[in-house]
């Protein structure tokens, strides 16, 4: 009897036209198609992962407007209200583990590694979640001065950063280095897995339901040398967050990013590719896309013992 | 006192046409050389604005400075058309602009609601010319125009163009709150009729303020009178316009509805405050090729 039903419903599944995804950007808290009308067919194995738009300088164009918008307003939240959307963000991640263990397999990893993969990037949603009024504390200092000041320094979010994502780990990788970067308040529009970008997408849906604000994280995807000079001459992007290549071409490209990226002094960071060593979720992640301000602030001395505070 | 104008003069409008007709102008592809010129067409079209019940002289003296150097950077830009300022403040912005060829707006008639006596609002209008404005821009009184009163709304028109004399007037019509396009129709042709020298959409007050198919029943309206009398009325949407990509689209729809003859800061105006440096930004991208940042350019 069993085993009748069984071959009923492989059979009723056989008859069943699967719905194939159409897999869009994530810009400014929406869903939207590339302007350009481009699309793309990534292949793992020789198998095609689906069609994902080609993204051009017009959609990195209006990602930055969407991050630089968001930005002030995200910065303004308090350092615990982050970490309560940033550990949502866990939440929502988790409910979706097996949709996210599945597309890594199509996007050839094994099943061990899939889940082990999708089990850390949940995890460094939490430990982020953590660090987000936390940081602060760590890593600002009162200092001592020779003069009549308090002096004090402390981290200000960058801005609005752009993240070229690991080919290795497209979703490791990815979540690995955008929770830190938003931690503090920055806004980051990421350049998903060139070759793997299903796992980004996907990622990004669960965003949009965790009550990150629109245009804090934004992905496009893409060709990286499509849109590695525009990104990188972007007056209005302040930081880069790489990944380092492992091939020649790679590193000319890295190259031209750094040299590019001169004009308005953007901080150009390159990151191992693996991420998968505990080690690789750090504060310094963090502290590594702040600016620090120091503020003197002119005193008296006004007790006895010399206490200028 | 001139003939007034009866309701049934104004034809009623197809909403769906109108709708549809504006959207199309947002299709047209501007690059290259045409964008450039479109660009510094739109900045020479700009009335820097601010009217905020917390102005200062401060603050008119820096949108006056603003006026004179948008971006001292890049050669051969144009000049704004004006500034528009409220009325206490019109003969410090004369002064600062002194010499130049921006002019100076006020805004009068009770701004931004209209709901005064026609003596005051007329003294008003005498205060801003008194100190040296060389624009008026008036708000119609809605609450008539809403209750049927038509000839009060045109009367005050003409007594208000009347004090003006040879002062260019800007009608109000604030279009957020007239409702539907017959009735910004309505009001377009009274205006124009009692001797309005421009319409304008808005106040900037209330949303929503100008939209291009609101512009365009104004800018028909426009036509329409032209043909019929031969005089030439100006047009001035305001608010909400802050791209210039939006603004761009404006003029394709001023050249495709009433020709090459508006496409003039005489004829043509943007009320906006913070349009400016979008299209400054956007003309130093077209220069450099690099997307710009709002960091590199004046505070609005």
């Amino acid at each position: 009897m069993a085993k009748t039903n069984k071959t009923r419903s492989a059979q009723l599944e056989n008859q069943r036209l699967p719905v194939l995804k159409t897999y869009k950007m994530f810009i400014g808290g929406t869903f939207p198609r590339t302007e350009s009308g481009r699309y793309y067919a990534p292949k793992v194995k020789g198998q095609s992962l689906g069609n994902f738009c080609l993204a051009s300088r017009k959609d990195l164009r209006n990602s930055v407007v969407a991050a630089r918008s968001a930005q002030p307003g995200w910065a303004a939240r308090s350092g615990y209200n982050r970490s309560q959307i940033l550990y949502r963000m866990a939440e929502m991640l988790e409910g979706r583990h097996g949709q996210m263990v599945d597309e890594l397999r199509l996007q050839g990893a094994t099943n061990r590694q899939a889940i082990s993969e999708v089990n850390l990037s949940i995890e460094r949603a939490v430990y982020y979640a953590g660090w987000c009024d936390k940081f602060q504390q760590v890593f600002s200092s009162v200092n001592p001065v020779a003069s009549q000041h308090f002096n004090f320094s402390l981290l200000e979010p960058t801005g609005v950063v752009f993240h070229v994502a690991s080919e290795n780990q497209p979703l490791l990788g990815l979540v690995s280095l955008v929770l830190p970067i938003i931690a503090s308040g920055n806004t980051v529009v990421c350049l998903a897995s060139e070759n793997k970008p299903m796992s980004a997408i996907s990622l990004t849906e669960a965003i949009a339901t965790s009550d990150v604000p629109a245009g804090v994280v934004n992905v496009l995807t893409g060709h990286l040398d499509e849109l590695s000079a525009h990104f990188s001459s972007h007056l209005d992007i302040n930081s880069i967050a790489l990944n380092r290549f492992n091939s020649k071409q790679g590193n000319r490209t890295v190259r031209s990013i750094r040299e590019q990226a001169v004009e308005n002094l953007k901080r150009v960071k390159e990151y191992d590719q693996n991420w998968t060593p505990t080690n690789r979720q750090n504060p310094y992640l963090i502290a590594d896309f702040c600016e620090v301000k120091t503020t003197w602030h002119p005193i008296e001395k006004i007790s006895a013992a010399g206490s200028p505070y | 006192m001139k003939p007034r104008i009866r309701p049934s003069y104004s034809p009623p409008i197809d909403q769906v046409g109108v709708v549809q007709r504006a959207n199309r102008f947002t299709n047209r592809s501007i690059k290259g050389d045409a964008k450039m010129q479109g660009l510094k067409m739109v900045l020479s079209m700009i009335d820097l604005t601010t009217l905020e019940g917390m102005d200062t002289p401060g603050k008119v003296r820096q949108l006056c400075t603003k006026a004179l150097h948008l971006h001292d950077q890049v050669a051969n830009l144009p000049h704004v058309a004006a500034v528009c300022v409220y009325p206490n403040f019109v003969a410090l912005a004369k002064q600062k602009l002194a010499g130049t060829e921006v002019k100076v707006a006020s805004v009068a008639t009770a701004f931004p609601s209209g709901h005064s006596s026609l003596e005051l609002k007329l003294a008003e209008v005498q205060y801003a010319l008194e100190s040296g404005a060389d624009e008026i821009d008036m708000v119609i009184s809605r609450g008539r125009f809403h209750s049927g009163d038509f000839n009060y709304v045109f009367d005050e028109i003409s007594a208000v163009k009347e004090a003006c004399g040879s002062t260019r007037l800007k009608v109000i019509l604030e279009t957020g709150e007239l409702g539907t396009f017959d009735k910004v129709r309505h009001a377009s042709d009274l205006a124009m009729e009692a001797g309005a020298d421009f319409i304008k959409t808005s106040t900037g007050k209330i949303k929503p303020a100008a939209t291009m198919p609101v512009t365009l029943v104004m800018l028909q309206a426009i036509r329409d009178y032209h043909r019929r009398t031969g005089r030439q009325v100006g047009m001035k949407p305001a608010g909400g316009i802050s791209k210039s990509k939006l603004a761009l689209h404006y003029l394709v729809m001023v050249q495709e509805t009433l020709g090459t003859a508006w496409l003039d800061n005489h004829w043509f105006r943007f009320g906006a405050s913070s349009l400016a440096n979008d299209v400054l930004m956007q003309i130093v991208k077209q220069q450099t090729g690099q997307y710009q940042s709002a960091d590199h350019f004046s505070v609005d």
